[in-house]
């Protein structure tokens, strides 16, 4: 056997999460409570002697607190940023102490579904409370506060994480200095809506979801599961991205009239669903489309997206990439207009960049530029 | 770019420029325009900017940008939301000028505007004489690959601002180096290579 080859130069390395407990109940929107929770996080770079320095990391809807580094040495991929975080990276770990964490309901550490509820003993399955993005910037208000943390230097996250970085910009204006939101929307479409839905319709009426309390059941809902992430897999492509990646040659070269994967993406697909189950919790998944769909800041104040961004008070940087139709750059550009007559400090740049939403997530070079350049700035600030 | 403290034809904008104003500029390159006046003059604005390796220099440079497309208008903002428009040499490369000099004077109290003089001698007469389509210092490109589609003489743009009841408040009239001498005062269509002008709607 060869032994693994040493880890990137460009990467954090080897990293360890940790468990935060809380015992401050936490009054959520739905209106239930949730009296004690763990959230489970990971942090990269040294915080300097003024705690200045600190990032926040939001993920996405299948994301968690692994967001750079390795657990293992023989670990086969690294934290899902390991494109933007790390030594010399735009989230630079020479100059930024960086903080991951699961969100809550997550399926990766912290309190969620499979977490055992303390009222009754039991797995939480279906009763966990359905938890919005609003609910997952207090809990990481919290958590700000555990780690004698005054002020963020930037709150940062792309898609959904980019919604909980707008979101920490009007919940606590003078909690954060920069907001970094990139391929994120100030709330969801109504197409993207639908492909949520679609998502849970095969999860909720998997034969395995037994109302959600499959795990009590000895089941999974896996099919369900898959059907969702395959779904997914398809809207964070564009349609020219999949045709130079998959092209539709027949894998055999000619028709075999079977149902057996006969097209490479048919194969992505399933690979990226079937990838999907073995990690991820279908009673999460649930919940983190709900908190996509609900995530609406301006419907508090008459739908008026404008007096949104007057209450943010830090500066923004807002990235969009071209080939992303589901959070598209018309999505951002709204952001950066109600920021404009709001009068706030906001860049924006949209990328030309190949793949689709999944862009966010990878090291286009114009991206890395435009998102570095700004960070380095931040960065001396807290020098 | 020199190393010089501020390009020519930016300082010369620059002296329009109150201090504690907002500014908005239209096509702001690297962003050396409004980092020199955030600096030197306590301003606040917004560049627009389409190409992305000018919108990188900028947020290097700590000056908010956004990528957008001229062509697509001002449309975001409101009426009488900065103190200036700027527009440093992208007049002629717009769709139509015209209306985005409406459009800037509608957003800004007073707009500044420069542009290449294509009535100046050495345009004049290499089209009369070689005629073919001039190519000088400040308009280097062949006429099939160049962006300037909306080129104008200093004269045509004075008739355009009688036209659309622009109040020209100041000018400038220089040569390619964005530098006065007596000839461009005298004979300015002729003699200047570049026009810079401070503009204001006379009916607001």
């Amino acid at each position: 056997m060869s032994s693994p080859s040493p880890l990137p130069a460009d990467s954090v390395g080897l990293v360890t999460p940790e468990d935060f407990a809380f015992d401050q109940p936490l009054a959520l929107e739905c209106g239930a409570q949730l009296n004690t929770y763990t959230l489970r996080v990971e942090r990269y770079g040294k915080l300097n002697p003024d705690r200045s320095n600190a990032v926040l990391i939001c993920h996405a809807l299948s994301g968690d607190h692994h967001a750079a580094g390795y657990h293992a040495p023989t670990d086969r991929k690294p934290g899902w940023w390991e494109a933007c975080i790390g030594p010399g990276k735009p989230i630079d770990t020479n100059h930024f102490h960086v903080v991951a964490l699961n969100n809550l309901g997550g399926c990766a550490g912290s309190t969620g579904p499979m977490s055992i509820n303390p009222a009754s003993g039991q797995i939480w399955g279906p009763d966990f409370p359905i938890v919005t993005v609003r609910d997952w910037v207090h809990s990481q208000n919290r958590l700000r506060e555990k780690l004698g943390i005054d002020q963020w230097a930037a709150v940062i996250g792309g898609s959904l994480g980019g919604m909980q970085a707008l979101q920490w910009g009007v919940e606590f204006p003078d909690k954060l200095r920069h907001l970094v939101a990139i391929a994120a929307a100030p709330r969801l479409s109504t197409q993207n809506i639908a492909f949520n839905e679609v998502a849970r319709q095969a999860i909720l009426t998997d034969p395995d979801f037994c109302d959600g309390h499959y795990r009590r059941e000895g089941r999974n809902p896996a099919r369900g599961l898959m059907l969702a992430r395959m779904l997914g897999h398809i809207t964070y492509l564009s349609d020219a991205a999949m045709a130079d990646k998959f092209g539709r040659e027949l894998i055999s070269g000619k028709p075999g009239f079977s149902f057996e994967p006969e097209f490479q993406v048919e194969s992505y697909l399933r690979y990226q669903g079937n990838q999907f189950i073995d990690r991820f919790d279908a009673n999460t998944y649930l919940r983190m489309t709900k908190a996509l769909d609900y995530f609406d800041p301006a419907r508090d104040f008459g739908g008026n997206l404008d007096t949104v961004m007057r209450k943010v008070r830090a500066k923004l940087l807002l990235i969009a990439f071209t080939r992303d139709w589901r959070f598209s750059p018309e999505r951002s550009e709204e952001l950066v207009r109600a920021a404009l007559r709001a009068g706030r400090d906001v860049s924006y740049a949209c990328i030309d960049s190949p793949l689709g939403h999944d862009d966010f997530l990878v090291p286009v070079p114009a991206y890395l530029d435009v998102f570095g350049g700004y960070l380095r700035r931040v960065a001396e600030e807290c020098a | 770019m020199s190393n010089t403290p501020l390009r020519s034809d930016l300082a010369m904008i620059s002296q329009w420029i109150k201090p504690g104003t907002r500014v908005l500029d239209l096509g702001c390159g690297d962003g050396l325009l409004l980092a020199h006046l955030a600096m030197s003059r306590d301003v606040r604005g917004y560049g627009l900017e389409l190409d992305t390796d000018n919108i990188s220099a900028c947020i290097t440079r700590g000056v908010n940008v956004i990528q957008r497309d001229l062509d697509d208008g001002l449309a975001d903002f409101d009426e009488g939301s900065f103190d200036y428009v700027v527009m440093s040499q992208a007049l002629q490369v717009v769709h139509a000028p015209h209306k985005l000099l409406g459009e800037m004077l509608r957003v800004g109290k007073m707009g500044i505007v420069t542009f290449p003089n294509f009535g100046h001698w050495s345009t004049r007469l290499s089209l009369a004489l070689g005629g073919r389509m001039p190519r000088t210092r400040t308009l280097p490109a062949q006429w099939y690959d160049t962006q300037n589609i909306h080129l104008c003489t200093i004269r045509d743009f004075e008739a355009l601002c009688r036209e659309k009841d622009y109040r020209i408040v100041d000018r400038a009239v220089t040569d390619a180096a964005h530098r006065q001498a007596p000839g461009h005062r005298l004979m300015p269509n002729l003699r200047g290579e570049v026009g810079m002008y401070l503009l204001q709607r006379n009916h607001p």
